[in-house]
Order: structure tokens, then C-alpha cells, then sequence
């Protein structure tokens, strides 16, 4: 379970402050999939670095008994001057994990062969994703939090995702933010959608989806 | 409630040095990389600089005011000033580049700030202790009188280091204001640092208002421990712990205060 409990977030301006959420409530289940529908700019990544930890609520409190993954597949989470290899040893010393069980699947999955040895920062888009999505799917969590879907890469690329995250972890929570409405109605159980400061609920996604899309 | 679930004070302690642990060898790697010497410049690069400074002293005669044999004066004095100069340095602009790495919940600023202390510190000590070896050796310097006196100096100069180091770093987060003055501070206080003079011989109105620094206090302390009775230091060892213990408070609170409203976009 994660929960909000009356969550505010206000970041300060040159002038005065943006209220980007105002006593919000908000509860994920263990096993829940939660699509949260928004505009540009209408808070979701601010809302899964408040569900990560990374950020503080300005008031109000976030409550967790689950261990919540990283922005999935957020390659701002990596050091761009490192190699990908350097970058998992960090990751695995940062989680307490032994990053030699770990560099056989992460070097298999991202296909990067030499490159692996190359700093990141030498890497094409679709490369940086690829490791990305390795790295994160190397420490376990109880609730991986998706920001945006994963656009770069082939389709191959997405379906060993899809295999990883929707097939081998379907008994986890997850909560995905984007304005993908279609990738939302066939990855989540509920939809929220995510306009003026708050969280509206709707009955079904499709109501969710339809709320979105006319407003 | 930032760290793990339901971490007791012991989880908490080793995750903290888990985190710090892997963010100091990261910083290793990504300032010193894996090139020539790699991570050895921690010290080498101190020490290159007390190398410059202490030839230099030589030749010019450096008028320190006293005739304290030049070469450990000369590194005893810069070594100082590498500690409280460098780290509040270091610390300065620390969120922006570790924007990133920040995202992972339990990597928070103050490990960030430790794991660059830690690095920092270590680097200056093994310069100053490798380099007093090192003109040991070649008998250009003879060994510390009182080597507990110089090492509980060295300790409670880098204290100071710290201390400064959470405050400066923590403030330049706050206002830009604060590394534009901090940098040139850095030069208006060398002179004044007690690493080019011994407090003895400046005049007595003059040494009071320099002993306001607690640096001056902790060179003098060092320098009575490596040359003992051969001068007459002048420092007030509670003068200078009352510093840091004040320095060190408003530091780690300001430090909280800055993480609980750091913005990682």
C-alpha cells in the first residue's frame, strides 16, 4: 500500500509558488494497476516522485509498507559520464545487491555487447532505453512506477518490456502515468485523471479516458 | 520515514553506509576515471600543489617571521588551507549534477555532502601524511614532536572543514549569492589563515584580530605539535570547538532544511 494522505506539493516561483497538487488522497494497492491520465505540466511526474520518495510532500503525509521502484526506464537516473556497466555497480551498491548475479541478464537484455564498456553519453536514445529498462528491471520492487511509456525502441524492444514488467510482474503494483490513453486502458485496473491540483476518479478507465479526452 | 520500510535505527545506519559507499566510489570514477594514475590524484593533486607552494617558500625565504625550518612550515600550512578552502568548495552547487542519482529514494543530499567530505578529507590527509614522509626521507624535514597533538589538530581543522562545508554547500543551494562570495573569500582569508605567518610574530593587535579565524587556531596547534617548543603558539582550543559545534548545528540543519524541499526537474 501507498497512500496520500491530504498531499500538497507547491514548488516556489520567482513570484509567489505553483500549487502543483492540493490536498490530495490517493491510495495504491498492493497488485494495483493505477493509470494516471494528465496534461503536460499537470503534475504526474511530480506525483510519482512523490509516490518514489525522491521529492516531499510540502504538507501532508505519504505513507508506504511497500518498496516503490525508481521512475521506470528514467534514464535521468544514471550517471551520463559512467559506462553502463559502472552504472549497474552503482545501482547494485546502492539497492545492496551483488552486481555480478546481475550483469548477464542486464548485457543480454540491453544488447549492447562492447558498448556496454562505453560511457552512456556515447549511447543512441534507443541504447540508453534499453540499459535503462535492464538496470531497473534488476532490483525488485513491490511497486514499479512507470513515467511516460517507454516511446524510443523497435518493437521487439517493447515486447521483451511487455514480457518483463506485464508478464513475469503482473502480481506487483504499478502506476503509470502518461497521456497514452490507450496504453493506460490495457495496463491498469482504475484510471485517474489528473487536472487542476487534484485527482479525479471515475467509475471505469473508459470513463476515465472519456473525462480526458474532452477536456 | 524516507528510508526503507519499517527500518529500525541499525537498518537505517547500514543503508546510509551502503549508500555512501557506493556514491564515493562513483565519485572516484567519475573525477578521477580509470585513465594514467586514476584515483590516485585524490592525494596526488593535493600534494602537487604543496610541492608548488613549498619550493616556492624555499627560494623567496617566505618571511613566515620565525626560523621554523620552511619545508615542514610550508606543508603544514598549505595542507591547512587545501582543508578549509577545498571542501566548502566541493560542496558548493552539489543537487545539479547528482539530480539524477537522487531519484533512487534512499540516496539523500546529506550522503551526497558525506560522500564527498569523506573523499575530500581523505585526500588531503594522505597528501600531508605521504608528503611529510616523503621529505623525511630526504631529511628535509624532521618528524613531528608530538604526533598525537599534530593528529588531534589535523581532526578538529577538518571538523571545521566540515562543518563549513555543509553550511556553504547547503546555503549555495539557497542563494547563487553565496559561491560568488565564498570564492573570493577564499583569497582574502589565505593571507589571514596563519598557513604563511605564526601568530607570534605579528603585532598584537593584529594577531587578535586574526585569531577570530578558527583555521589560525588549529595551524597553531598542528605546528606546536610537529615543532613543539622551538616557537610559542598561540591558540584556544575551546574557542575553536565552540565554532564548529555551532557551525555544525546550523550546517546539518540547514542541510534538512534544503533536502526536504530539493526539486529533482
Amino acid at each position: 500500500m501507498i497512500r496520500f494522505e491530504q498531499v500538497s506539493k507547491r514548488y516556489p516561483l520567482g513570484h509567489g509558488q505553483r500549487v502543483v497538487l492540493q490536498d490530495v488522497n490517493l491510495e495504491i494497492a498492493r497488485g494495483e494497476k493505477v493509470g494516471i491520465l494528465g496534461r503536460n505540466g499537470s503534475g504526474k511526474s511530480t506525483t510519482i516522485r512523490l509516490l518514489s520518495g525522491a521529492e516531499l510532500p510540502s504538507a501532508g503525509r505519504v505513507v508506504r509498507d511497500m518498496t516503490v521502484s525508481w521512475p521506470l526506464a528514467f534514464g535521468g537516473a544514471f550517471q551520463s559520464s559512467l559506462t553502463g556497466r559502472d552504472n549497474l555497480r552503482l545501482i547494485c551498491r546502492i539497492y545492496g545487491k551483488d552486481h555480478e548475479d546481475c550483469i548477464d541478464f542486464v548485457s543480454d537484455f540491453s544488447e549492447l555487447g562492447a558498448y556496454l564498456d562505453e560511457p552512456i553519453r556515447n549511447y543512441s536514445s534507443g541504447m540508453s532505453a534499453r540499459l535503462a529498462f535492464a538496470i531497473s528491471m534488476v532490483i525488485e520492487f513491490d511497486c514499479f512506477l512507470i513515467d511516460e511509456v517507454v516511446a524510443v525502441g523497435d518493437s521487439r524492444f517493447h515486447q521483451k518490456c511487455h514480457e518483463e514488467l506485464f508478464v513475469k510482474r503482473i502480481d506487483r503494483s504499478f502506476v503509470i502515468v502518461s497521456h497514452d490513453t490507450e496504453y493506460i486502458r490495457h495496463h491498469c485496473d482504475i484510471a485517474l485523471v489528473l487536472r487542476d491540483s487534484t485527482f479525479h476518479r471515475f467509475s471505469s478507465i473508459d470513463e476515465a479516458i472519456e473525462n480526458y479526452v474532452s477536456n | 520515514m524516507r528510508r526503507e520500510l519499517n527500518s529500525s535505527l541499525s537498518q537505517s545506519w547500514a543503508i546510509q553506509r551502503r549508500i555512501i559507499f557506493a556514491l564515493v566510489m562513483r565519485e572516484a570514477l567519475t573525477r578521477y576515471g580509470r585513465h594514467n594514475i586514476g584515483f590516485l590524484w585524490l592525494f596526488v593533486e593535493p600534494m602537487i600543489f604543496t610541492i608548488g607552494i613549498t619550493i616556492f617558500w624555499t627560494f623567496t625565504k617566505a618571511a613566515h617571521g620565525s626560523d621554523l625550518p620552511i619545508v615542514p612550515f610550508a606543508i603544514t600550512g598549505y595542507s591547512s588551507v587545501l582543508v578549509w578552502r577545498n571542501i566548502p568548495g566541493r560542496l558548493s552547487n552539489a543537487v545539479l549534477p547528482n539530480v539524477g542519482i537522487m531519484h533512487h529514494r534512499n540516496v539523500r543530499l546529506i550522503d551526497i555532502y558525506f560522500a564527498r567530505l569523506l573523499l575530500e578529507t581523505s585526500g588531503v590527509s594522505m597528501s600531508f601524511l605521504f608528503l611529510t614522509l616523503a621529505f623525511w626521507v630526504v631529511e628535509w624535514t624532521a618528524l613531528p614532536e608530538d604526533v598525537l597533538q599534530v593528529l588531534s589538530g589535523w581532526l578538529l581543522l577538518n571538523w571545521f572543514g566540515w562543518s563549513m562545508g555543509l553550511l556553504i554547500g547547503s546555503l549555495s543551494e539557497q542563494t547563487e549569492i553565496i559561491e560568488k562570495i565564498w570564492h573570493p573569500a577564499t583569497y582574502f582569508l589565505f593571507p589571514l589563515s596563519g598557513a604563511a605567518f605564526i601568530a607570534d610574530a605579528l603585532p598584537p593587535a593584529f594577531r587578535d584580530f586574526v585569531l577570530w579565524l578558527p583555521m589560525v587556531h588549529c595551524v597553531e596547534y598542528i605546528r606546536e605539535g610537529f615543532f613543539g617548543s622551538a616557537f610559542v603558539a598561540h591558540y584556544d582550543l575551546g574557542y575553536v570547538v565552540t565554532c564548529c559545534c555551532v557551525m555544525s548545528v546550523a550546517g546539518f540543519l540547514n542541510v534538512n532544511y534544503v533536502a526536504n524541499r530539493v526539486v529533482l526537474q
